[in-house]
């Protein structure tokens, strides 16, 4: 219908509407001429007088649109004496259609004048009320849906897309964070132009680049920046539309509604969206994030240095370099705000303000002490967990040591220490990754000045360190316990070191075997002649004087056993490799035991069984040395890498001190 | 109060520098730099001493017929330069060190912000904002 046609009243200015605008005009007019047609009493004796054949809206419900329109009175008296409907005494389809340019006109800000219509506005906007539910007013999409939209929708592809978002949007949640949302039904059309498009574009180089965040944000938040005019008049009609169209969960909010700033409003889903966000970033959640990692992670988003820098400066608001759940959740809002093309505001908005975000979001605050109390109760499996993510620093080696065969918990401790050893060093080493904020969360009151944590964490860690360094080491001797101590043997052979005994004693064996001892009886001999023998093979002194004074005792006991020392002798050769540690002089050798009797096998076999035992725990030290070893090894190099650091930071602090040569 | 406030960094380049628009504010820079070399000259005079003993606040740096210029030093040898109209009845010696500390003060809020590389120019709102305040404004 063009304004030609309807133009009964030649007078009007020429109207000039989109397809859009046409349909929803002509819309609304059907329904303010059917409500006049319904009502036959509602409407002034003029209209029903007026030009007869021609369709007329009555002036009651015309004028509850235009209240609905939430315009001030003076607004509205002048759009009905600018489109003629005074003039003429009716509201014609020309009238009407005026005024419904004029008030889409007002609701942008542009005067009402008639020079405004040659524009091309946006639709207008009215709010209907529950009260009116059989004159049905305004917001069609919310009426109807899909359906009257999708008319709207055939110019423009991107508010299709929009449209549909904002339809599931509305079925998924409250749409707080877009005031175009919630009274979608006339999406605007040319403003948005140039704006969808670069809306498009923004979803599509968002989702290339970050499909998995910002896919999500996507649905939540819809464009756009409507021009500086019409956000005044907004606000309220959001307050109006979001008491009522909305679900319980919104009402508690209402009490909040004071702030006229709907779109910087953190609803709970983005508010559980940034959390988890957090966690990623810092699993903590009463901790925070260091600038560092904050800077990599908000630069994924594209926008501009000097924007995220000014989005840095409202939101942290303490100015520490670093930002808290709050801070970070704030932060984020705004930049998905901008994203969407909404203007950054001039100071931080009050719901964006960290106490406010703590105090209407209790529940992850909760959670958060949850999580504190969780992170104090079981630092052991954080450690684990702290492994994994410092195994990208190379110390991979650490968390593959193989456990030494020893005590459980030793080993444990020995993790730990170790686990505390990379952190201690990731601190020192002043590494900007996201294992930083680690250490810093593990060992450190998050409530100290976190200006002072990263300078007096290194000191105290160092110091932690060392002494932890040491304490797995004394751990590491310590599991290894020595060999039982032969409690049969005689005194002065307990003080024989056994594994020294052990390794010459081959050789010994034989050569033991060979000369017997021409003073000695023969049989008993072997085991004096090999310790005399032994005292002359061995070129250490040490023991042969021992040895000397060991065998002459034996050599009084050995005469008494002689008889039975022969066929014992021969038992006893298979076991030359198992010592026994009857007598000191016989456990020297496998053949010493040959000096043994009868009476002794009892004896012998326990001896062998603690030789057994001997030997396995000789293994486990053996097996326990060469892990220390490495251990060791792994740790020294650390220790050059660490001191290398340090060194090249004293060297950056010293140019960073003022030349004071001169 | 203050006519021109400057910030120059350590390499002796400004990093921000603002005037109240007068006709001839090309004057302004050049009274900064000229400055910077009795900036150089204070800081060689205390240099013997400690660092930490060193003063930040410099003082007085030269009195012009018209205006007097304040400087101050960070420990990062960052310069702040303060021009001061001389008609302006006795500014107090405290009221200087005062507006160099919230200078002092904003200056570290820009360097916590991790968008910001040292050695860039300051563009921080915050900052401006405080520079406004302690700017006076010719009527």
């Amino acid at each position: 219908m063009e304004a030609a046609a309807g133009g009964g009243c030649g007078s009007g200015p020429p109207l000039l509407l989109s397809e859009g605008e046409q349909q929803c005009y002509s819309e609304l007019f059907a329904r303010c001429a059917g409500a006049a047609g319904g009502g036959p009493g509602s409407g002034p004796p003029e209209a029903a007088r007026a030009v007869p054949g021609a369709v007329t809206a009555a002036a009651g419900p015309v004028a509850d649109l235009f209240r609905a329109s939430q315009l001030p009175a003076e607004t509205l008296h002048q759009i009905t004496e600018l489109c003629g409907a005074k003039r003429v005494g009716y509201f014609g389809p020309t009238q009407f259609y005026i005024a419904l340019k004029l008030i889409a006109a007002a609701q942008s800000g542009l005067p009402v004048r008639i020079e405004s219509l040659k524009c091309e506005l946006p639709l207008p906007r009215f709010m209907m009320s529950k009260t009116d539910a059989d004159t049905r007013f305004g917001n069609p999409a919310e009426l109807h849906g899909a359906k009257v939209q999708i008319p709207y929708l055939i110019t423009e592809k991107n508010t299709f897309k929009r449209m549909d978002d904002e339809d599931k949007q509305q079925e998924t949640q409250s749409p707080t964070m877009s005031p175009l949302a919630s009274p979608p039904s006339s999406p605007p059309h040319y403003q948005r132009v140039p704006l969808s498009h670069g809306y498009s574009k923004l979803r599509s180089s968002t989702e290339q680049m970050h499909p998995a965040p910002y896919e999500a944000r996507q649905p939540l938040v819809q464009p756009e920046g409507p021009s500086s005019g019409a956000a005044g008049a907004k606000p309220p009609r959001h307050q109006a539309s979001l008491i009522r169209s909305f679900s319980v969960e919104r009402e508690p909010h209402d009490n909040n509604s004071n702030y006229p700033d709907e779109p910087w409003r953190i609803t709970e889903e983005q508010r559980e969206y940034y959390v988890n966000q957090f966690r990623s970033l810092q699993p903590d959640p009463s901790s925070f994030i260091s600038g560092s990692v904050a800077k990599n992670f908000f630069t994924k988003s594209k926008l501009s240095i000097p924007e995220l820098s000014y989005i840095w400066e409202l939101s942290d608001a303490d100015c520490d370099g670093a930002l808290t759940l709050p801070e970070f959740c704030a932060a984020f809002h705004l930049i998905v705000a901008r994203k969407n093309g909404y203007p950054l505001p001039e100071g931080l908005p009050p719901t964006l303000q960290p106490e406010y975000l703590q105090a209407a979001f209790p529940k992850p605050k909760r959670e958060c002490t949850l999580f504190d109390s969780y992170s104090e109760s079981m630092p052991a499996n954080q450690q684990p967990r702290d492994l994994n993510r410092m195994e990208k620093l190379s110390i991979k080696d650490m968390a593959d040591f193989p456990v030494p065969a020893q005590d459980v918990t030793s080993d444990d401790k020995q993790e730990q220490n170790k686990t505390r050893l990379e952190q201690n060093k990731i601190r020192l080493a002043l590494k900007s990754t996201a294992d930083e904020a680690l250490p810093k969360d593990m060992s450190e009151d998050p409530a100290t000045s976190k200006d002072s944590n990263s300078l007096k964490a290194r000191p105290r860690s160092r110091s932690y360190s060392s002494t932890s360094i040491e304490e797995a080491m004394k751990r590491g001797e310590d599991p290894p316990t020595p060999p039982p101590r032969p409690q049969k043997t005689h005194s002065r052979a307990s003080s024989l070191d056994l594994n020294k005994v052990f390794q010459p004693s081959v050789p010994a064996t034989k050569s033991g075997l060979l000369p017997p001892p021409p003073a000695l009886p023969p049989r008993p001999c072997p085991s004096q002649s090999e310790q005399a023998s032994e005292a002359e093979i061995h070129p250490q002194l040490n023991r042969a004087p021992s040895q000397a004074a060991d065998s002459s005792p034996t050599k009084k006991d050995i005469p008494y056993s002689q008889p039975p020392s022969k066929p014992i002798r021969r038992k006893f050769r298979p076991e030359n490799p198992a010592p026994e540690n009857q007598e000191p002089s016989s456990t020297v050798g496998g053949p010493a035991s040959a000096a043994t009797g009868k009476p002794h096998t009892a004896v012998q076999k326990q001896s062998s069984k603690q030789k057994k035992a001997i030997q396995t725990a000789i293994r486990k030290n053996k097996e326990a040395n060469a892990v220390l070893a490495r251990l060791n090894s792994e740790l020294q190099q650390q220790l050059k890498e660490v001191h290398q650091e340090r060194i090249a930071l004293e060297n950056q602090l010293e140019q960073l001190r003022p030349v004071t040569v001169l | 109060m203050a006519v021109c406030v400057a910030v120059i960094a350590k390499e002796n380049y400004p990093l921000y520098i603002r005037s109240i628009p007068t006709e001839n504010e090309l004057k302004f820079h050049y009274m900064v730099h000229t400055s910077l070399d009795v900036v150089d000259e204070k800081i060689s005079a205390m240099g013997k001493a400690l660092v930490d003993q060193r003063e930040l606040y410099l003082g007085l740096l030269y009195p012009t017929e018209d205006y007097k210029v304040y400087g101050y030093v960070t420990n990062s040898k960052v310069k702040f330069v303060m021009v001061v109209d001389s008609s302006n009845t006795a500014l107090r010696d405290n009221e200087i060190r005062s507006m160099f500390r919230k200078l002092h003060n904003s200056y570290t809020d820009v360097m916590c912000n991790p968008f910001y590389n040292p050695g860039d120019r300051i563009q921080s709102r915050a900052f401006d904002s405080m520079v406004t305040s302690m700017m006076i404004q010719v009527c």
